[in-house]
């Protein structure tokens, strides 16, 4: 129970997705302006990694890994499809965020209707390829650890987003010179937020 | 073939294409796009050329491709027939750089298979090739991975700089005697939250030269 904890706390605050890797930036800088769509964004991102990452984990044990088709029949111990990851994780969150999409419409149509057009456009973030690269680069023995790390690394991005759409609020009443209004002032908000995360990096877990 | 006349391949407005993304309409400062990969494979200049490289070969050709096809895409499948033409290449360019480039692959790690994600990619795809002939497509590919990668060599030249004293591996600050004169590295500028200041910074110096930038 312990280890699935470290997981889940070293996702967020030391593996943080943007302050350590800067994996869904676009998206963060984009809809960062305000507290309410920032959390819409936030959870629809904790909802998609939670299903994909789990989902992809399965696929790379029992698809993709070199001998990983030997479920199949001994004929199939020495095909290697790792080349195929890519094309095949993407194809999996492409296809995930589009049911999620629609089972979401169907079931509860508040929820998707403050989700809105984020939904679909989640396909195309990096945090969640990201995700499911790094599920796959740092080897998670079984599905449960693979799932409390996407969930870990969903609540870590929502910190973050929320966190700059708060300040990004109260920035309004200062007094920023022209040319850095906006994008630039924006960078840098980011960049101090990730030397204060830079705290948490010792922590041995 | 048709009664207007043949545009010449290197006209003014093709070159507009190419031109436009260095400056005023630049991926990164201007369009916000494709900034995930930029900050994290800009330590040092090696990695970041061979991103550069690879984001604006794989910008261009994708790019091509998409605008070859885009009378025979279904619109509603749109995206998933763009994420196959994309990834396709970003397989390709990742096997070959295992290949030929195992040390610099192993540096990028998962930001090679990122640029599946990488907006540039999917941004101009859907604003530009998906309305534009294959050529200017094209053009507008090179263009923006130029513009991308602009920003990539200026961010990691300086971070390399003044982070770990070398140019392309080659120690300059030891060479003209920096640290005998009591310099040190500035072992802040390696970090990732560096990367971020320093574009912040360009964004800054970019906008104060070309003022119809400026955000209300």
């Amino acid at each position: 129970m312990e280890h699935y904890l470290n997981i889940f706390i070293k996702s967020i605050f030391i593996d943080n997705m943007i302050f350590a890797f800067f994996l869904g930036m676009c998206s963060f800088l984009a809809v960062s302006k305000n507290v309410k769509t920032a959390i819409g964004l936030g959870v629809a991102v904790i909802f998609v990694l939670l299903i994909t990452v789990p989902v992809n984990f399965l696929v790379e044990k029992y698809v993709l890994k070199g001998g990983a088709l030997s479920w199949l029949g001994a004929g199939f111990s020495d095909v290697d499809l790792s080349f195929l990851t890519f094309m095949v994780f993407i194809a999996v969150i492409a296809a995930i965020v589009q049911l999620v999409e629609m089972v979401v419409e169907k079931f509860s149509p508040s929820l998707y209707n403050s989700l809105g057009i984020f939904l679909p456009l989640i396909a195309v973030n990096c945090a969640i390829l990201g995700a499911a690269l790094f599920m796959q680069e740092r080897e998670y023995e079984n599905v449960l650890e693979a799932t409390v790390f996407g969930v870990g690394s969903g609540v870590g991005w929502m910190l973050a987003i929320v966190g700059l759409a708060a300040i990004r609020e109260k920035m309004s009443y200062s007094n920023v010179p022209a040319p850095l209004k906006g994008l630039g002032i924006t960078f840098i908000l980011t960049g101090l937020m990730a030397i204060a995360f830079m705290g948490f990096m010792g922590i041995k877990l | 073939m048709s009664n207007h006349e043949k545009e010449p391949m290197f006209s003014a407005k093709n070159l507009k294409f190419l031109t436009a993304p260095m400056a005023d309409n630049n991926p990164i400062t201007v369009q916000v796009l494709g900034i995930c990969s930029a900050l994290a494979v800009t330590v040092k200049l090696k990695p970041a050329i061979v991103m550069a490289l690879s984001v604006t070969i794989i910008t261009a050709v994708s790019n091509l491709v998409i605008s070859a096809m885009r009378k025979y895409i279904p619109d509603r499948i749109r995206i998933i027939v763009q994420l196959v033409v994309i990834a396709t290449m970003v397989i390709l360019v990742d096997q070959l750089l295992k290949a030929f480039m195992f040390d610099v692959s192993k540096q990028l790690s998962v930001f090679v298979g990122l640029i599946i994600t990488n907006c540039i990619l999917m941004g101009r795809l859907e604003a530009f090739a998906m309305a534009n002939k294959p050529w200017p497509s094209f053009i507008d590919g090179l263009g923006n991975g130029a513009g991308y990668g602009m920003i990539l060599i200026v961010v990691a030249f300086v971070r390399e700089l003044f982070g770990s004293g070398t140019i392309y591996g080659v120690p300059v600050m030891e060479k003209i005697g920096a640290y005998k004169t009591g310099y040190e590295n500035n072992g802040m500028i390696i970090l990732p939250p560096m990367a971020l200041i320093l574009v912040g910074l360009i964004i800054w110096i970019h906008r104060s030269r070309n003022k119809s930038l400026i955000e209300k």
